[in-house]
């Protein structure tokens, strides 16, 4: 019995082998392809391994941060080239002041020579903040001409996101910088959501693990 | 009551904090050296120095200035001998002059920082000093003189 038994199984092991080898294959290729046809991204930090990954959600959420990032009130200090941007118009800061090595300003045109610590009263006065600044010229965040699937990826990534990892993205949503956006003196609009709309998508899109939404 | 350094000099003020610098140095001490403009912070014509940076004085509230050292053009320089100030006379630059203070506050940051001044670093450091009488040449003609003046040193 034994002997035939081990006959048997010798006989039948090459079927099984085939048959579990080709579907673990054709799962493989499932699962790459459909990373692959997602065009998902896969952001670069451990803790990302320990979010609760739901592409659909995270997409929306992006979608929802993205409007708020290309508002006048975050994009003009995001500009493409190295003069900020100014007003609802999003026009080219008046008297073209330059971005600067570490995006404070050049000579007598640093941002601080007009932007103060806080707001002044009255339109068109420069709004206010103690660190005034477009990032720095060796990483230059730009959001102006970005699509979301840009941006994202963009954001999500260290070598362009100001070295900063998905944690500190997070605490990103509370800089006093950012949250100036939401009072940004008299006569220009706020952003489309509001600040606690806002993080909280932002958080989302980041728990969610962070995905792009297509090109 | 807040405490100024003002070309080396100390002031006492009883003063609403908000109050502009500008309206300070012109109406409360007599520095009317350093002119009004556009009270926007959009001429450059009311330019000083806060511990060595150029601040629009119309749109900087003199809390912000209390217990820092602030320069205005009468203090630019003992005897108007800075080398812009050399420079603006032997080029004749102003016309009616009245935004020239600003502009002498603004290019003296530029050479301090850039002893070797370009025509761009020139219009990058002084784009933000308008003058209604158009004399940007002779500005910037100046300011590349004043640059060779304070490469010399001083003359003896």
């Amino acid at each position: 019995m034994t002997q035939h038994s081990e006959k048997r199984s010798v006989r039948y092991f090459p079927v099984k082998m085939i048959t579990v080898g080709s579907l673990i294959l054709l799962l493989v290729a499932m699962m790459s392809s459909a990373f692959k046809t997602r065009n998902d991204f896969t952001a670069n930090d451990e803790k990302y391994h320990h979010f609760n990954k739901d592409s659909i959600a995270s997409v929306k959420a992006f979608m929802e941060v993205y409007k708020v990032l290309m508002s006048p009130r975050c994009m003009n200090c995001h500009p493409s080239g190295d003069v900020p941007l100014q007003g609802d118009n999003s026009q080219l800061h008046i008297s073209s002041p330059k971005r600067g090595k570490d995006g404070k300003g050049l000579y007598a045109m640093k941002c601080s020579n007009c932007h103060q610590p806080t707001n002044i009263a009255g339109l068109n006065t420069p709004p206010g903040h103690p660190n005034w600044h477009l990032p720095p010229a060796n990483m230059k965040m730009v959001f102006q001409g970005r699509t979301p699937n840009q941006l994202a990826r963009q954001l999500v990534n260290p070598k362009t996101n100001g070295n900063k990892t998905l944690a500190r993205l997070i605490a990103h949503a509370d800089d006093g910088l950012v949250k100036a956006g939401w009072d940004p003196g008299e006569g220009r609009t706020v952003p489309p959501l509001t600040h606690a709309e806002f993080k909280k998508a932002w958080i989302t899109w980041i728990n969610t693990g962070a995905y792009a939404p297509r090109p | 009551m807040l405490t100024l350094n003002i070309n080396k000099k100390t002031y006492n003020v009883d003063v609403d904090p908000d109050t502009p610098l500008l309206w300070v140095l012109r109406d409360t001490l007599g520095l009317v050296g350093t002119k009004y403009g556009c009270d926007i912070a959009q001429c450059g014509a009311c330019t000083v120095h806060l511990n060595g940076e150029t601040v629009r004085s119309c749109v900087t509230k003199v809390s912000r200035a209390a217990g820092q050292k602030v320069v205005t053009i009468e203090g630019l320089s003992a005897n108007n001998d800075h080398p812009l100030q050399k420079a603006w006379i032997e080029l004749d630059v102003p016309q009616c002059g009245y935004c020239q203070s600003g502009q002498l506050m603004s290019a003296a940051v530029l050479l301090r920082e850039n002893s070797h001044p370009t025509d761009q670093d020139i219009d990058d450091a002084m784009d933000g000093n308008i003058c209604r009488c158009g004399t940007y040449l002779r500005i910037r003609k100046a300011i590349h003189l004043a640059a060779e003046i304070q490469r010399k040193g001083p003359q003896k």
